[in-house]
């Protein structure tokens, strides 16, 4: 349970004896800041008494350099965004660009990128698992995890032929059908996922050093997960049941069969059983994808190489490994964008760090930082 | 011969031992851990890998030996030395033949619980004098961590002392018998755990818990100095795992000759495979919570085996 800060008689001066907090810097080069994150914690004695994330590491202005290129050439901007999950910021961003300019999207195209963004989720929660598993020692875990990710980059790598930088989904459409065989791989991995998951389960949730490690650290209640902008895995492990895949639908989800994972405690564990659980409810969407998929093309016909939307804007959003991801765009009827914005869910689920860690130790902030399962390319954009 | 050349001769003994155990030691960790981790661990240097360390350890020696400009310079040189020195001279006492150490004094079982302790100055020295935050909180957690682990390990010990009659290593050793097996394996497991504990290894390695202190005292150290610290890790384990083995199993279950010889290796080696099993296991734990389970657990654990100990004796 956490300290009360402003009830605890403070190891701060006890008997008239002149003490100091301490500050400790953790990044923006530390194992545990999963990539360049910086928190500037003020410790009294073991106890965390305020903890202030620092960012603007990654910064590479891709909002700014989107304007000076092509609608097409932005796609691999959002590439750098979330690099754990690019596909999703390809998808966002050519929702918002398809919303814009008024293009149809194949229906072929549109399962294919139902499935990539399921195969990414996976990916992405056993890299966010495996993390926070590293960040509580449990290194094991984390090269089980790294393996199961490794098979999905594989089957990306023989879609699109990159392994991280996919550049895949493209205003109108994905860059390249299937291969043969592809969606076996994909039917193979989703066997030997579902296998592997109880045995990950127990590994690392069962133990009793990971329960006392994450049971009741950094409870974020449903009001404030509400109130702070929170979503994704972070949001549902309070009890909000939140979904953009099932309360805005959009391409083909509404006709899956698939369940929302929603916690009860919003806790560290909470967060991090929420990922684990909605993996198994990624393999059943990919399931009924490859079986429901047809033929036909995987591009919109006859789309210029130039898009020039009419003036106006445009907001789209997606369901994300990480919570609801956004793209606004503005057109000035040009054939680059006027201005575009991205609605990061790390950047806001971020921000709650310094209200989860206060009151609990040092080795607690990095469990809750990792819980959080932030992404800095997304984060400083 | 005086005594004090005999000592010196045996200290070299000790610490010859120790750099080997620690090069075959770091191979079989990483081999372990690579087979627990899906993967082949070393494989390149040599057969099976087994140069790989040998060649780091070439690495280490050369590479720059860095004194921190903030840090205290004569303690920060000095602290590998001082964790080094008293965890190599616990294997003195480690009575390798049944009624025979290399130091059988009287009180011997005491010199290896006191004198391995002394590594906590050094731990805590070497945190303090980085004038480094995190090796600060390393160094002061190490100094929290192996005090109160001292006091369940002690207890354990205490129960080989009294079934033994004697503090003498050797004699406990003599005096073993399998019975011992049966009466005692609550006080092993207390003594496997707290000896994790005490060398600073998963789930106990707070003092160096890289995930929030990055390297916890050792962070500022490199080159060689590191290399001493990670020496005397490994000789920590070897001590540990060499004397359990001989003084809770008997040696090779006091059987006599070579047998027994290979039995005494084996069951040493077990005990250290399955602190590196434990260590690439388990997550970590936290301060306070090891706190608890060292004074809530585990000592009662160990007063525990005292009584039971106490209730055998009058039957002997």
């Amino acid at each position: 349970m956490p300290v009360d800060i402003e009830s605890r008689s403070s190891a701060l001066d006890p008997d008239g004896m002149p003490v100091e907090e301490l500050v400790v810097n953790v990044g923006p080069s530390h194992p545990s800041t999963h990539g360049v994150g910086r928190v500037v914690v003020h410790l009294d004695g073991d106890v965390v008494v305020r903890a202030d994330p620092v960012i603007g590491y990654l910064h590479r202005g891709i909002e700014k350099m989107a304007e000076n290129r092509t609608y097409l050439q932005v796609v691999p901007l959002t590439d750098r965004l979330d690099y754990v999950g690019s596909m999703y910021a390809n998808w966002a961003y050519c929702r918002a660009v398809e919303r814009l300019a008024g293009i149809r999207v194949p229906e072929r195209a549109e399962y294919l990128r139902v499935i990539v963004c399921e195969l990414q989720r996976i990916a992405s929660h056993m890299m966010g698992l495996g993390a926070a598993a590293a960040d509580t020692g449990a290194f094991t875990f984390f090269v089980y995890a790294f393996d199961q990710r490794e098979r999905v980059v594989e089957l990306f790598e023989e879609l699109c032929g990159a392994r991280l930088t996919y550049n895949y989904v493209r205003p109108g459409g994905v860059s390249y059908d299937a291969p043969e065989g592809w969606t076996d791989a994909v039917l193979g991995f989703v066997a030997s996922l579902r296998a592997s998951l109880p045995e990950m389960d127990k590994l690392f949730f069962g133990n009793t050093i990971t329960r006392s490690r994450t049971k009741g650290i950094g409870v974020l209640s449903a009001e404030d997960a509400v109130a702070w902008g929170a979503s994704g895995p972070v949001a549902r492990a309070s009890g909000v049941n939140w979904d953009l895949r099932k309360h805005d639908p959009y391409s083909v989800y509404p006709r899956m069969d698939f369940d929302i994972v929603v916690g009860e405690n919003g806790d560290s564990y909470d967060r991090g059983r929420c990922r684990l659980f909605e993996c198994y409810e990624s393999c059943r969407i990919l399931e009924q994808a490859i079986a429901q998929m047809g033929g036909g093309p995987v591009k919109a016909e006859g789309l210029a190489r130039l898009i020039a939307p009419p003036p106006g804007d445009a907001y789209d959003h997606i369901e994300s490994a990480r919570g609801s991801l956004g793209v606004y765009l503005v057109s000035d009827g040009s054939v680059r964008p006027y201005r575009m914005h991205v609605r990061s869910p790390a950047f806001c689920n971020l921000a709650l760090l310094g209200r989860l860690a206060v009151g609990h130790t040092l080795s607690d902030l990095v469990v809750i930082m990792g819980s959080l399962d932030p992404v800095f390319g997304e984060i400083d954009r | 011969m005086s005594p004090l050349i005999i000592g010196a001769l045996w200290g070299l003994a000790a610490a010859m031992l120790i750099a080997i155990a620690a090069l075959i030691g770091v191979w079989w960790e990483r081999k372990v851990a690579g087979r627990i981790q899906l993967r082949y661990g070393p494989q390149e240097a040599g057969p099976a890998g087994l140069l790989q360390t040998l060649s780091d350890t070439i690495k280490l020696v050369l590479k720059e030996d860095i004194t921190p400009t903030q840090a205290d310079p004569v303690i920060f040189r000095a602290m590998p030395f001082l964790v080094f020195v008293p965890t190599a001279s616990a294997l003195v006492v480690v009575p390798f033949v049944a009624g025979w150490a290399p130091l059988d004094i009287q009180t011997g079982a005491l010199f290896f619980l006191a004198v391995p302790g002394m590594s906590v100055l050094g731990i805590l020295l070497a945190g303090w004098a980085s004038r480094n935050t995190y090796a600060s909180i390393g160094g002061v957690r190490a100094a929290a961590q192996m005090v109160s682990y001292e006091l369940p390990r002690t207890l354990s010990v205490l129960a080989l002392v009294i079934l033994a009659g004697s503090m003498s290593t050797g004699t406990i050793r003599a005096e073993w018998r399998w019975w011992w097996i049966p009466v005692l394996a609550l006080g092993f497991l207390v003594y496997f755990i707290a000896s994790i504990a005490e060398l600073n290894r998963g789930p106990f390695d707070l003092p160096e818990a890289e995930s929030e202190l990055v390297a916890g005292y050792f962070a500022d150290y490199s080159g060689i100095r590191w290399a001493i610290f990670m020496m005397a890790e490994y000789g920590g384990i070897v001590g540990a795992s060499l004397f359990g083995a001989a003084t809770f199993l008997g040696g090779g279950l006091g059987i006599p000759g070579p047998a027994g010889a290979v039995l005494f290796v084996v069951f040493s080696a077990l005990i250290a495979t399955a602190m590196i099993w434990v260590k690439w296991t388990f997550p970590r734990m936290r301060p306070d919570q090891l706190m608890g389970f060292a004074w809530k657990v585990l000592t009662p654990m160990a007063l525990v085996q005292i009584v039971i100990v106490g209730a055998v004796v009058p039957w002997l």
